[in-house]
């Protein structure tokens, strides 16, 4: 085996710090996520939380959401495609300074978020819809966040675009495109919820203007909220296209598709926001359906996706001698835990595809909007999907810049408490919204309980305690590869695939970025220029109720 | 470029499938009427107790037996009526807004389902073809009593 390329010192340390402040605050978000849905069962544990110092199960959902769905992510991922840059390139960052000041702008906007949260002056939900209203301190620090996520990004695409120049007429390593790939599709994503921010929130909480236009900031915030979900995705489906078929014994099935099925995924996962508000009054009708029409594009990547990851696999699995047509499936390394996370993730994650389909069907939408089916469709995807993908690539990627040995048998028993535990959670929770449960609300209070949901209500409960002993495994398990000792230290090779074509066939336009670029920013002007030029020029400035609500 | 034969086939299937969703969504809302909530007008959240409308917010009938009209409004943490009354196999339109922040408005067992907004006035009509007790309840978070939020909706025999 060829010497392992390691990370220079500085990148390295970058990666390490981004994952700790990701499984950080997985820990203490995941923590509230077992305590909602004890509530749902009927184990109300909030009497003493209180006693600890929580206000209330929405202060608890806030954190929950921020650090879950935000923080988690946020992190993990940025350290995830700083690994992919560099390991990728083989080529140091261009400036390792320039990526540490942007962490430290992100951290320094977490802990002004975190604050302002901890001491219950933030219970807005991480949607912070206006008129609530939350100290400035808590938009500055989300502003701070996202900022700091910029410079990282920055840094990486100037990398990226040096090593192009260091090597011209060279396909890009695909790790490398597709890392920079996902960050440009954040940098479109952020500037709707920056513009949201910079131009209503914070004014507006620090006393400078009366009051903001709701619909305006509904639609500016998903802008965001929506791309948001495919920064999240983009990085596990890196690591199905590019790393899992290796795990797997295989190759990738085509450098070509995964590459354009990227470029798809760019183009139209911004301009489809008005998905989320079909239910909202303030948006015309006949833009709701565009959205729709262009949010169910999607199905045309998101197939191409399904087709060259299970084609990967099958070509992996078939070399592993499974014979007939469903052989090839048990063929697979399923003891290695991180390639049965990741396949597990993509299974489960076909059912979150399937009933992101029925969302994003305008119509029927009414009878899923704000129901916990919502909470039951988000946890398959950025809750498994997403996190069971990136608990697989941690199996890897911790002992590979630790240079300690993963505990196997915990991981593999962790990977299944998590997946099964989803799964019973989740589909409790896509029933009750069928019933007319809705989400945000701790249902083991509400006066209108019907007596056909208790029986949902407790598998959310029973779903959601495996749930949790999987999630916690996880961190038991990184807290080992930080600090447990290891009698030897051992060598890990990030599993990078080869393509089973040459990479150096895929057609320069697949590699080159400028079209594919404009192409997605004139698509989002087109799809929200004409609702936003109604919605400024027939504002409603709303200001905050004078009673404290939360 | 290449691409596999099956990988080609799949796309196509793929592009299809699109297709098919496309007009299936628009059969749905044009040919049975399943029609999403639409803004009436907008109107200043702090001035409701001034509007001729929203000061006295209700049922109005229409036409009887027929057509009613619903004012509704949402405040923390309630509805406004909490108790509404109309026959089946009327026609029914909401007018739903809000006083203060954001809430939703949902009619268990039915399609109704809004975003309610302050400043903004959303419609939604219903014909309700079983009598009996529907629950409508807040479906987005508005602070420490959203749970509690909810009223109903007695739905009569249809008059004749």
């Amino acid at each position: 085996m060829s010497e392992v390329f390691q990370l220079p010192r500085s990148e390295k340390k970058l990666v390490v710090w981004h994952l700790v402040i990701a499984v950080a605050a997985l820990s203490v978000g995941g923590l509230f996520g077992l305590f909602q849905a004890l509530n749902y069962g009927g184990v109300d544990l909030y009497g003493f939380l209180g006693k600890l110092g929580l206000k209330s199960y929405y202060q608890g959902l806030t954190l929950h959401g921020v650090l879950n769905a935000i923080i988690w992510t946020t992190y993990f991922i940025m350290g995830f495609l700083t690994f992919n840059v560099v390991y990728g390139l083989k080529r140091p960052l261009k400036s390792a300074k320039l990526n540490w000041a942007g962490f430290w702008v992100m951290t320094l906007g977490l802990i002004l978020a975190a604050l302002m949260i901890l001491s219950n002056q933030a219970s807005v939900l991480y949607t912070f819809y206006p008129p609530l209203k939350a100290p400035w301190i808590f938009y500055l620090g989300l502003t701070l966040l996202v900022v700091g996520s910029w410079i990282e990004g920055w840094g990486l695409a100037w990398t990226f675009f040096a090593w192009k120049k260091e090597n011209p007429g060279v396909r890009s390593p695909f790790i490398a495109f597709a890392a920079v790939l996902t960050f440009i599709l954040w940098q479109l994503a952020t500037l709707g919820v920056a513009a949201e921010v910079l131009a209503l929130l914070l004014p507006w909480s620090m006393g400078l203007t009366q009051g903001v236009d709701v619909e305006l900031a509904r639609t500016l915030f998903w802008w965001f909220g929506h791309p948001l979900v495919y920064f999240w995705l983009l990085p596990a489906y890196i690591s199905w296209y590019a790393y899992l078929p290796r795990q797997a014994g295989g190759k990738l099935f085509s450098d070509t598709l995964a590459r354009l099925a990227f470029w798809l995924f760019l183009l139209l996962s911004v301009p489809v926001g008005f998905h989320h508000q079909y239910l909202d009054p303030g948006v015309p009708p006949g833009w709701r359906y565009i959205h729709a029409l262009l949010t169910l594009s999607v199905v045309v990547p998101s197939m191409m996706t399904l087709f060259t990851v299970v084609a990967s696999l099958e070509y992996a699995g078939r070399k592993r001698g499974g014979k007939g047509l469903f052989g090839w499936i048990w063929a697979l390394p399923w003891k290695d835990p991180s390639v049965a996370a990741q396949l597990l993730a993509g299974l489960i994650f076909m059912f979150g595809g399937i009933g992101g389909v029925l969302n994003a069907s305008y119509n029927i939408n009414m009878i899923l909007h704000n129901s916990a089916w919502v909470v039951g469709h988000f946890h398959l995807t950025v809750g498994t999907a997403v996190t069971l993908s990136f608990m697989g690539i941690s199996y890897w990627l911790v002992p590979y810049l630790t240079g300690k040995p993963l505990p196997e048998k915990v991981a593999r028993a962790q990977v299944w408490f998590y997946a099964i535990g989803m799964t019973i959670f989740s589909q409790a929770l896509h029933s009750l919204g069928l019933a007319g449960a809705p989400r945000r609300t701790p249902l083991g209070n509400a006066p209108y309980i019907p007596p056909e949901w208790q029986g949902l209500l407790l598998r959310v409960a029973i779903g959601g305690v495996l749930l949790a002993t999987g999630l916690y495994l996880y961190i038991y398990i990184m807290a080992r590869l930080a600090w447990g000792k290891a009698k030897k230290p051992v060598t890990v090779e990030p599993p990078v695939a080869e393509a089973l074509h040459d990479p150096q066939q895929t057609p320069a336009w697949l590699d080159s970025w400028r079209p594919w670029v404009i192409g997605a920013i004139a698509l989002v002007v087109l799809a929200y220029t004409p609702v936003l030029l109604d919605l400024i020029t027939n504002m409603v400035p709303v200001d905050a109720p004078m009673m404290k609500l939360w | 470029m290449h691409i596999h034969e099956l990988e080609k086939r799949w796309i196509q299937i793929s592009i299809a499938l699109l297709a098919a969703f496309a007009v299936l969504i628009g059969v749905a809302a044009f040919a049975f009427g399943v029609q999403v909530p639409t803004l009436e007008r907008r109107v200043d959240p702090t001035r409701l107790d001034e509007d001729p409308v929203w000061s006295n917010p209700g049922v109005r009938e229409i036409v009887p037996g027929e057509q009613y009209e619903v004012y509704l409004i949402s405040k923390a943490w309630q509805f406004v009526p909490r108790t509404i009354e109309v026959p089946a196999g009327a026609k029914v339109t909401f007018y739903i807004t809000s006083a203060d922040i954001q809430h939703g408005f949902k009619i268990v067992d039915t399609s109704v389902s809004m975003q309610v907004l302050p400043g903004y006035v959303g419609k939604v009509s219903y014909v309700f073809r079983e009598p009996g007790e529907y629950m409508m309840i807040c479906t987005e978070y508005c602070g420490l009593g959203h749970a509690a939020m909810y009223g109903v909706i007695k739905v009569l025999p249809p008059q004749k």
